[in-house]
């Protein structure tokens, strides 16, 4: 099934993505950043794909870890990747825009210190997996379920630690203020989220080839 | 392509009218110039996608070269 | 027939505090480190006359309890590897999660302390007036340790069996106690301002104990699953 979405997905995704710096640029500008709040509607649409891909690798973990399935294990280190290739883009996005709006390419806030944490937790992920030696899935799935517990800590921590970070409200509100901007959120937002699903099955392809390799070698061993 | 880049400059552009006209906050030349940041972040976002895909290919690339030599042997040793 | 939770968890502490009070090795080297920590700090951040920089103290507090913290898990479980009494232990007829829980409430003891000693020492070296508000203080780092040591006690109890455990366990365990630690560190800022800020280390304190409920119950979930092979 998988095989057969493949190819839909990646024509529909392409071309949201060509047609999306078409229509930022003719989006109106924001009234008090201007120009550079139009970095906005892919640092928003890439904390949507981090969402969705912080969930599967949460959900892929557990099951790995209770159930011992291959399958949730390949699906886990395939998020984990995404997770981290997501927020990196989400932080330099974030960071050029706030070079403009804030005066500062970097501020700890609550929302950036709290968002570079999770990628950490992530990144931490992979390192375990590669340098934690026989058994290490199990361990890394620790990190997994507990970065995808931190998640929605990290979502609510602009509505409680006020600061200069742009509270939720923002983009709750859109759809009155400036209704332009909020069917560009929405558009970016479903482009993002097809591309990480696309990502995470060639990621998870790529992971059961390995599998397939090694069942490959055990046989050939036992020859 | 080009379109755009034109079309952003154009965009800065209106935002210092001629005359003698109020402006509120530091006029167009003394800011820092967000066309730049704009298009960096969409460049960046380029670069690490396609570095990413990359990487998913060389790593397939390397498994698929892995089973062919493995699967030269089985049938060299047969 | 399967001994009670409590008592099992009892049971265990019990040991550890056992074997600890005769050597009391693991106590005094982690307090050390800890004292060790504040001082280097302080030569760090202390400026031209001789004053130290003004609101660094809670982040050295808080500092000095993450890294010694660290350094007694790992003493704590690489005795028990040394030992081979972890296996021991999970062979027993004990539920697991009690056995975290006993591993769990020795280490929050050790923590607690090194922070009993590691408090009054900040206050004076820093000139903060850490014990103005000694409740809300006892609660923020009380709720913190609990937090920290959570997590901390899962990770070191799985990493036992890893080769390179020694170097993962900062790397894995700093990332997710992150938040732990900004909560402590803002709700301790609170209470040494200017006026003290109550509201805002109560708000902290709130959010210590969302993370202390949801990282001690999934510990407590996946403790047996991490530590069967």
């Amino acid at each position: 099934m998988m095989k057969k979405l493949f190819v839909p997905l990646a024509l529909v995704t392409a071309a949201m993505f060509a047609y999306a710096p078409i229509a930022i640029n003719r989006v109106p500008l924001e009234s008090t950043m201007l120009l550079v709040q139009k970095i906005f509607y892919f640092h928003f649409a890439t904390w949507m794909a981090l969402t969705t891909v912080i969930a599967v690798c949460g959900a892929a973990s557990l099951i790995y870890l209770f159930q011992g399935s291959k399958i949730a294990d390949a699906y886990a280190v395939a998020s984990a990747e995404l997770v981290v290739v997501f927020g990196v883009f989400g932080l330099f996005s974030g960071s050029l825009w706030g070079r403009k709006a804030w005066g500062v390419w970097w501020q700890w806030d609550a929302r950036v210190t709290m968002a570079t944490m999770l990628v950490m937790v992530f990144l931490g992920y992979l390192m375990v997996r590669k340098y934690g030696g026989p058994g290490s899935e199990k361990l890394a799935a620790a990190m997994g379920i507990f970065g995808a517990a931190t998640a929605p800590f990290v979502y609510k921590s602009v509505d409680w630690w006020r600061t200069i970070h742009p509270q939720t409200s923002v983009v709750r509100t859109l759809g009155e203020k400036f209704p332009a901007a909020w069917d560009l959120v929405l558009f970016c937002s479903t482009a993002f989220v097809l591309l990480a699903v696309l990502l995470l099955i060639a990621r998870v392809r790529l992971e059961g080839m390995r599998n397939e390799l090694d069942r490959m070698y055990l046989a050939a061993e036992d020859e | 392509m080009l379109n755009m880049v034109a079309s952003l400059f154009f965009a800065i552009g209106q935002q210092t009218p001629d005359g003698f006209v109020p402006v509120t906050g530091a006029p167009a030349g003394e800011q820092i110039p967000a066309a730049p940041l704009v298009i960096g972040s969409y460049a960046f976002f380029l670069l690490i996608m396609v570095f990413y895909i990359w990487t998913i290919w060389r790593r397939i690339g390397k498994v698929e070269a892995d089973m062919r030599s493995l699967e030269r042997r089985q049938s060299g040793s047969k | 027939m399967e001994v009670g939770f409590f008592r099992v968890a009892l049971l265990v502490l019990k040991k550890d505090l056992a074997i600890e009070a005769k050597s009391r090795e693991i106590v005094y080297t982690t307090l050390f480190f800890a004292i060790s920590c504040v001082m280097i700090f302080g030569f760090a951040f202390v400026m031209e006359e001789g004053v130290p920089v003004d609101g660094a103290a809670a982040g050295i507090l808080w500092i000095a309890v993450a890294f010694s913290g660290t350094l007694a898990l790992g003493r704590t479980f690489e005795r028990e590897r040394y030992g081979e009494t972890l296996r021991a232990l999970l062979l027993a007829p004990a539920s697991r999660p009690a056995i975290y829980a006993g591993k769990l409430l020795g280490m929050i003891l050790m923590m607690v302390a090194t922070e009993v000693i590691l408090t009054p020492l900040v206050a004076v070296l820093f000139h903060a007036p850490l014990f103005a508000h000694p409740w809300l203080l006892i609660a923020l780092l009380g709720l913190g340790t609990v937090g920290f040591a959570a997590v901390g006690t899962l990770f070191a109890a799985m990493l036992v069996r890893t080769r390179t455990r020694d170097v993962l366990l900062p790397i894995l365990l700093y990332p997710i106690t992150i938040p732990v630690i900004i909560a402590g560190v803002r709700g301790t800022a609170a209470l040494l301002q200017t006026p003290p800020e109550e509201p805002v280390a109560t708000l902290w304190i709130g959010l210590l104990v969302a993370f202390d409920v949801v990282f001690t119950t999934l510990a407590l979930w996946t403790f047996e699953p991490l530590m069967t092979e």
